[in-house]
């Protein structure tokens, strides 16, 4: 099993909570039940610059993901000329 | 920002900003159409017109595309190299001269953008960083209409772009989600970066900057107290700007591109002699 900065990296395993993230596409997964802050911490991602989004809805910062939790991070940060 | 009845056009690029904003203006009861310009930037435009598309289709709305390669013979790539400038740069231009002018063509008593509190303080510390004294007297929520130009207005700029993102998904607006490949390492994702850093160790910051610079400092940077430029009328399309020719003609004369058609009525384009505030507002 693959193994980043202590993530495992589509092992496709029961009990574990899938992490779906962008540019790059990727999946992680990681030992659950987890709070979505220690999941963005361990991502090195700040609460404010991205969403946390399940079955089509909003995850709040304080939730615990269980361990079969499939979530989107996706990120809220956006960028480029001027005259949207 | 807005009359009971005024006509609003929505310039959508397809991201959770743009289409947050038609979204609300809409359903705060506002006659509001749409204005997608494709850049030419590969996947990017393409993916970005499909998504502006799906959502003026599943509600019926008015979206108008204007393609820079079939209409002007030029894309955003092309149109940075011939001019050797940034990308950004050379899209802000574009966008900022079609958005303005379908506005006033179109006769519409506002033109909107989805420029949010994030994009706002970002900007800001941009054109505080060099002080850019005539930039910093444009950056106001508001820009009344005169000189050419038509009205300008920011709607959300006190929302978070994490709001504005959060009220898609909630309201189930699907829009684009990938970032532009060409603004890449650009400065204002720079700033941003930057903001969202003293943001997380002092919660509020970025709101203070931008409003206590709206409420305090910026009339030391408005037209009595910085240089300003007179609009005249560009001598081929009649836009307003700062030299005979404007900024998006000299573009298209160094991409080799098509002119773009003269002014429904030089009686909205005529040479004005006040100084708005119109034109760039960042140094992105």
């Amino acid at each position: 099993m693959l193994t980043v900065a202590g993530q495992r990296v589509i092992a496709g395993r029961l009990e574990m909570v899938r992490v779906s993230l962008r540019n790059p596409p990727r999946v992680l997964e990681f030992d659950g039940p987890v709070a979505v802050t220690t999941l963005l911490t361990k991502l090195d991602l700040r609460r404010d610059c991205v969403l946390v989004i399940r079955d089509g809805t909003l995850v709040p910062g304080d939730a615990m993901l269980e361990a079969d939790a499939e979530v989107e991070l996706r990120s809220v940060i956006s960028g480029g000329a001027d005259g949207r | 920002m807005f009359s009971p009845g005024d006509r609003i056009l929505v310039a959508v690029s397809g991201g959770k900003d743009s289409l947050a904003l038609w979204d609300i203006l809409l359903e705060l009861g506002y006659d509001v159409d749409g204005l997608f310009v494709n850049l030419g930037i590969g996947d990017y435009s393409s993916d970005s017109g499909h998504f502006a598309w799906k959502f003026a289709e599943a509600r019926g709305l008015k979206l108008r595309t204007i393609d820079l390669r079939s209409e002007f013979n030029f894309d955003i790539p092309a149109g940075s190299r011939a001019a050797r400038r940034a990308p950004c740069s050379v899209c802000g231009l574009s966008k900022r001269h079609l958005f303005d002018d379908a506005a006033l063509r179109g006769n519409y008593n506002a033109l909107a953008t989805g420029h949010n509190l994030d994009d706002e303080a970002a900007v800001l510390l941009g054109n505080v960083l060099r002080w850019e004294h005539e930039y910093l007297g444009r950056q106001r929520p508001v820009l009344q209409a005169g000189g050419g130009f038509p009205k300008k207005v920011k709607p959300l700029v006190r929302l978070a772009e994490r709001e504005t993102a959060a009220y898609c998904v909630l309201r189930g607006i699907e829009y684009m989600l990938e970032e532009c490949p060409l603004a890449e390492g650009n400065r204002h994702l720079a700033y941003k970066e930057a903001l969202n850093g003293i943001e997380d160790r002092s919660p509020g910051v970025k709101h203070s900057f931008y409003f206590g610079f709206q409420d305090r400092s910026l009339p030391l940077f408005t037209n009595d107290g910085g240089p300003t430029t007179k609009p005249i009328s560009c001598e081929r399309c009649g836009a307003s700007g700062n030299g005979q020719v404007c900024a998006f003609c000299r573009l298209l004369e160094r991409t080799g591109g098509n002119l773009p058609s003269p002014p429904a009525s030089v009686n909205i384009r005529g040479t004005k002699s006040v100084a708005n505030g119109h034109g760039g507002n960042r140094h992105g």
